[in-house]
């Protein structure tokens, strides 16, 4: 099983390198994906059993090159390619390794000229080499769609000619932030998977190891691997024997994954030194307070108020909101938060499954009628059953409590 | 929307009506709830178990009524809403939300436009 999950890293790995060599010189990636793909693939079938090769992507290039000149390919997308693929199988032949473009490819897939919603599935293809079927599936769409925005995504790549160059100081914050919410994206949609599979959390960690590996001084980078770390060393204890929501006031800090918790520390360490707050490392904090409980037993409620104010006023984002309210009420008691959400837009909050979930608590504890209310709406609001039965079943509590 | 339900799903749901049936009726009430709190909803049934189907069609000119379903086939119609929304993405993020995904789950067509 660990070996098979070597096989499949060393395979991405390589996959996204190549992709971004080829592309970086053709912009066309679907070209350079095409030319790619069924060595990708026998890779992945095959290294398994043969072993990793000692130089994966000088394996890659072979297979593909070889089997281009079997199917005696040579369209017109792909001619760019072709030659390029020929260039690089000449340098890996000779001992070269590739320069590591991923994180141009990086910056195009999150390329404000790319629109929002399909630059994260945009990432997951070309530098993970993940399918269609299996994006749409995360993100609720239906994979013939998907296929769709993908393919518009790289003609859109190659025609508006979007660089894949580090762009400008000027630009680097808004596009280096572009890529890391893209990322982030990627791990929210994988949060929900508590099964066995836990796919796109995974994927999204790995990107955000080869932003922080390809950017090491960059501390937002930083923040948001230690923000994925903290969250996901908690996947143990987000849910009980028989598979029911544990929220994380009553998860055993025994069952988090200690070691994880560790790594995001030195990462959020690393990252405070530059002395250059923002949004990911504010959150990845908050999340380190909370992880604090295994060792101190208590939640320090003023240190988490204060760490959400501030990402409250960096990002101004519903979520932030809620979760300022939350802590604020842990602090000051259930009406202070109540009147933090009351300030919230009715049209932003309306949708927003986290917003009533709180309130609902917090109407609860204010001894509120409206409790009830909130807590359906709460429930009917999320797509995971075992939050639902959660609510579900404090929403009847509310009737034992009177 | 229509939501589909696994055959076993009815057997249990027959079986243990008094228990975990009320957490799931429970469950679509919130969901109905929330659809109807954002706008979306314009109509929509659960509907009795295959065992309570009839069907009738028309074979070699003759009406055939037959007490069951059509198929037995393993997914089984339990119900349906209409609902507006702008496109299929938000269709789906609806369906998602649905306590059916749970035994079964939920086809999403749009209404034919006439």
């Amino acid at each position: 099983m660990e070996a098979a999950r070597v096989v499949d890293q060393v395979a991405r790995t390589s996959y996204g390198r190549l992709v971004a060599f080829l592309s970086a010189r053709t912009r066309d990636v679907a070209a350079a994906e095409d030319a790619l793909s069924e060595a990708f693939q026998a890779a992945l079938t095959t290294w398994p059993e043969s072993g990793v090769p000692e130089r994966p992507e000088a394996w890659l290039l072979a297979v593909a090159r070889r089997r281009q000149i079997d199917a005696g390919r040579h369209s017109a997308v792909q001619q760019a390619a072709s030659a390029e693929l020929q260039r690089a199988a000449v340098q890996t032949e000779a001992g070269q390794p590739l320069p590591d473009e991923r994180l141009g490819l990086m910056l195009v897939c999150a390329h404000p000229a790319i629109d929002v919603a399909v630059r994260t599935p945009l990432m997951l293809q070309t530098v993970l080499g993940l399918d269609a079927a299996t994006i749409a599936s995360a993100f609720l769409v239906a994979p013939a769609s998907m296929g769709q925005r993908l393919v518009r995504a790289k003609r859109k790549i190659r025609e508006a000619g979007i660089p894949f160059a580090v762009p400008e100081i000027k630009e680097w914050p808004e596009r280096l932030r572009a890529l890391l919410e893209a990322i982030y994206a990627a791990y929210g949609a994988g949060w929900e998977e508590t099964g066995g599979r836990q796919g796109l959390a995974a994927e999204a960690i790995w990107l955000a190891r080869v932003l922080v590996e390809l950017l090491p001084d960059e501390e937002e980078a930083l923040g948001l691997l230690a923000l994925l770390l903290y969250c996901e060393a908690r996947r143990p204890a987000r849910r009980g024997p028989e598979g029911q929501y544990v929220p994380l006031s009553e998860q055993d800090p025994r069952l988090w994954r200690r070691e994880w918790i560790l790594e995001a520390e030195r990462y959020l360490q690393q990252a405070a030194r530059h002395q250059r707050p923002g949004r990911f490392q504010f959150e990845a904090a908050i999340q380190s307070a909370h992880s604090l409980r295994a060792v101190t037993g208590k939640v320090d409620w003023p240190a988490i108020t204060m760490l959400y104010e501030a990402l409250a006023q960096w990002t101004s984002t519903v979520g932030a909101q809620v979760g300022w309210a939350a802590a604020v009420a842990e602090t000051e008691g259930p009406a202070a938060g109540l009147a933090i959400l009351a300030g919230l837009p009715a049209e932003r909050v309306a949708g927003y499954q986290p917003y009533w979930a709180v309130r609902a608590y917090l109407l609860r504890h204010s001894n509120s009628d409206e409790a009830h209310e909130a807590y359906e709406r709460a429930a009917g609001l999320t797509d995971d059953p075992a939050v639902r039965g959660y609510l579900l079943q404090e929403m009847m509590k509310l009737h034992d409590d009177q | 929307m229509r939501i589909s339900q696994t055959t076993s799903w009815w057997r249990f749901g027959y079986a243990i009506r008094n228990e975990r049936a009320g957490a799931y009726w429970g469950a679509y009430q919130a969901y109905s709830t929330a659809m109807r709190e954002a706008g979306i909803l314009r109509g929509g049934n659960g509907l009795q178990g295959p065992p309570a189907a009839t069907s009738v069609r028309l074979k070699d000119g003759e009406r055939l009524v037959q007490d069951g379903p059509f198929a037995d086939a393993k997914e089984q119609l339990g119900g349906y809403f209409v609902i507006e929304v702008d496109n299929l993405d938000a269709a789906l993020e609806w369906a998602a939300r649905s306590p059916s995904m749970t035994e079964g789950g939920v086809e999403v067509r749009p209404v034919l436009v006439m």
